[in-house]
């Protein structure tokens, strides 16, 4: 039996071994639709960097292209590096809220600045899962985690609206409770040009479930959509519901590594 | 041929693009900010790439980065940047990425004195990275030796896979001298896959050079610095996969010090006493071996210019007649205890060190150290 999406799978690497229900495989899934939209029958042409963590497992090892699964949190420069090198090739980073907005935030705020081109991934599930559970900067305002027992004491940080602000080209928000709303958003990542970041807000149906307060990977999606609305995001969250949708600025700014090609 | 005047850094960032370096990416950091500078105003003219780093951390991501998609890659840094770049050092050495870092050590720890020069890293250099490892650190001490070991920097790292360290000193990189500048200091590149070949990251010689493809080159590479077989399946439990792949990239170094070993001997043939120092500290010990022969003590000055793999059955061949080995550094002793290892009594080995300000260590103390010693 075939399926569409094995042309850029490994088929050796599945069943993935991601927990039953960890949104990890929905996002892949609308990454690849939309690569197979754009006509691409393979992924040759595109490189994946992942930083540590359970998305960033995802092109590494399943992906059928190359890939560099890199330290924690140093997804972007690593692509930074890539890009310079060989900018014929579309670079695009995986990785979780943990990877890009706790340890690794510095690179992606300078990465959106230069407007470096590639495309940024994040799977938001609001807490470390491969680690057990522990608190994120991403995670609820209260939430009980691993490391919060007594509710998070710190705020979430919206990305969306901080890689804006730091001169992103294009930035959305999608969630893995709509996957073909999270499959338009990667089409038009992957069309836009400069420096794109999508975060998918996914569940960690293994140590989320707690937080959520349900007791199945359908329940988890279903509580999902209660904490998403479609609305501008560049409104940030309001009552603790994130916004769905996408923005790009006026304009268009030339990308980093054109600029680099343009001083010679 | 005419020599240059030039500066050691200077020296060292000419060194690496007449090696083929076509990409630098650096953080701002005092001793070793003229090799930014070079490279910034040379790279792009070379259709190279040269990028400021928003930190040392980004600067050798993004040299590994550069590495898998085909360009020789460097950095440079001094003491604090180079603990940053340790982690991904390490994934290097994992992942066998070539690639070139350089440390100007300068006086610490931490901040110290930081416009003074030091050789507190060199146990750094070797041990700093977690894990089981190894890489190969060159010492240079003059503006010459910065050109050409950063050229066979290289070289070495394209041709083994692996990462390696160019350790100068503030001393080195700021001195002005006469530098020659030798013909074929092109580095090869590394060995590449034929069509077809999917082994990346295993080799049938228990100390093998597997080749490297670059990315976007239709081999579907995986890299990663998990535990990982041939083809790079990350392996996380098996114990075999773990030994054969850390053992083999251990091999590959250590097996080789015969041919990577470089040494410069100074003096007479069996020494009563051995001098050993590295850098800018060397200089000074090499005047002094000078003075000693003149008033006919049989000395002789050790300076191994590749520090790691360390030439150990050189040197103990050469100490079976001394009486003392003398270890002089910029530092309170850490050369002083690879040596240490490597001398049987009742040879005794004793240590000239010195810290603060950057002041050099002059051929006078030296000499008075000899006196105590024989
Ligand atoms: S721990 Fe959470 S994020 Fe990781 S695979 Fe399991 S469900 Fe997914």
């Amino acid at each position: 039996m075939t399926h569409p999406l094995d042309p850029y799978l490994r088929p050796e690497t599945l069943p993935t071994p991601f927990c039953p229900g960890c949104g990890c495989g929905i996002v892949a899934s609308a990454f690849l639709r939309a690569a197979r939209e754009l006509g691409h029958s393979d992924l040759s042409g595109f490189v994946f960097v992942s930083g540590i963590g359970c998305s960033s497992w995802i092109p590494s090892p399943h992906f059928k292209a190359d890939s560099i699964h890199i330290l924690h949190g140093r997804s972007i420069p690593t692509a930074m590096g890539v890009k310079a090198v060989r900018p014929e090739l579309e670079v695009v980073v995986f990785g979780g809220d943990g990877d890009l907005a706790s340890i690794g935030l510095g690179h992606l705020v300078h990465a959106a600045r230069r407007n470096l081109e590639v495309l940024v991934i994040m799977v938001n599930n609001m807490v470390y899962g491969m680690t057990g559970g522990q608190l994120a900067p991403t995670t609820p305002r209260g939430a009980v985690t691993a490391t919060s027992p007594y509710g998070n004491p710190e705020s979430p940080i919206d990305m969306v609206r901080t890689l804006a602000a730091a001169g992103a080209s294009y930035v959305a928000r999608g969630c893995v409770a709509y996957p073909r709303h999270l499959e338009k958003l990667m089409l038009e990542a992957l069309q836009a040009s400069g420096f794109r970041f999508v975060e998918a807000v996914s569940t960690c149906t293994t140590h989320f479930q707690l937080m959520l307060g349900t007791k199945s990977p359908v329940e988890a999606l279903k509580k999902l959509r209660e904490l998403v609305e479609f609305r501008d995001v560049m409104q940030g969250p309001r009552e603790g519901r994130l916004p769905l949708g996408s923005w790009r600025p006026p304009g268009r700014r030339p990308g980093f590594v054109e600029s680099l090609r343009g001083l010679r | 041929m005419k020599p240059r005047f030039m500066q050691g850094n200077e020296a060292c960032a000419e060194g690496a693009i007449l090696a083929g370096c076509k990409f630098f990416a650096g953080y701002p950091i005092t001793p070793q900010s003229e090799i930014m500078r070079y490279m910034a105003e040379k790279l792009p003219k070379l259709g190279g790439v040269y990028i400021q780093a928003e930190d040392e951390i980004a600067a050798i991501c993004s040299v590994i980065g550069a590495s898998w998609a085909g360009a020789k890659a460097m950095t440079a840094t001094s003491g604090p940047g180079f603990s940053l770049m340790q982690e991904a050092l390490s994934y290097a050495v994992m992942t066998e990425t070539p690639l070139v870092v350089v440390d100007v050590q300068r006086l610490g720890p931490s901040t110290g004195q930081a416009t003074k020069c030091g050789q507190g890293d060199i146990m750094q250099s070797r041990w700093g990275r977690h894990g089981d490892q190894t890489l190969v650190v060159l010492a240079p001490y003059s503006p010459q030796e910065m050109l050409e070991l950063t050229a066979r920097a290289f070289s070495i790292a394209c041709k083994l896979r692996t990462p390696v360290i160019v350790l100068s000193d503030e001393t080195v990189a700021h001195m002005r001298e006469e530098v020659y500048i030798p013909e074929g200091l092109e580095a090869p590149e590394p060995p590449r896959p034929k069509p077809g070949e999917a082994e990346f990251f295993g080799s049938r010689e228990p100390a093998g050079v597997p080749p490297m493809p670059r990315v976007g080159d239709g081999f579907n590479v995986m890299v990663t610095g998990s535990t990982h077989d041939s083809r790079g399946y990350r392996k996380t439990a098996d114990p075999q996969v773990h030994r054969r792949l850390v053992t083999r990239i251990v091999a590959k170094i250590e097996s080789r010090e015969p041919e990577l070993r470089d040494i410069d001997y100074y003096g007479v043939e069996s020494p009563e006493l051995l001098l050993v120092a590295v850098g800018s500290a060397a200089r000074s010990v090499k005047e002094a071996v000078r003075r000693l022969l003149s008033r006919g003590v049989r000395a002789a000055l050790f300076r191994p210019r590749t520090l790691f793999p360390f030439p150990a059955s050189t040197l103990s061949q050469l100490a079976e007649e001394a009486k003392a080995v003398l270890v002089v550094e910029l530092n309170l002793g850490q050369l002083i205890e690879e040596v240490r290892k490597h001398i049987k009594p009742p040879c005794r080995v004793e240590g000239l060190n010195k810290i603060g300000g950057g002041e050099p260590i002059a051929p006078s103390e030296v000499e008075k150290a000899a006196a105590r010693l024989l």
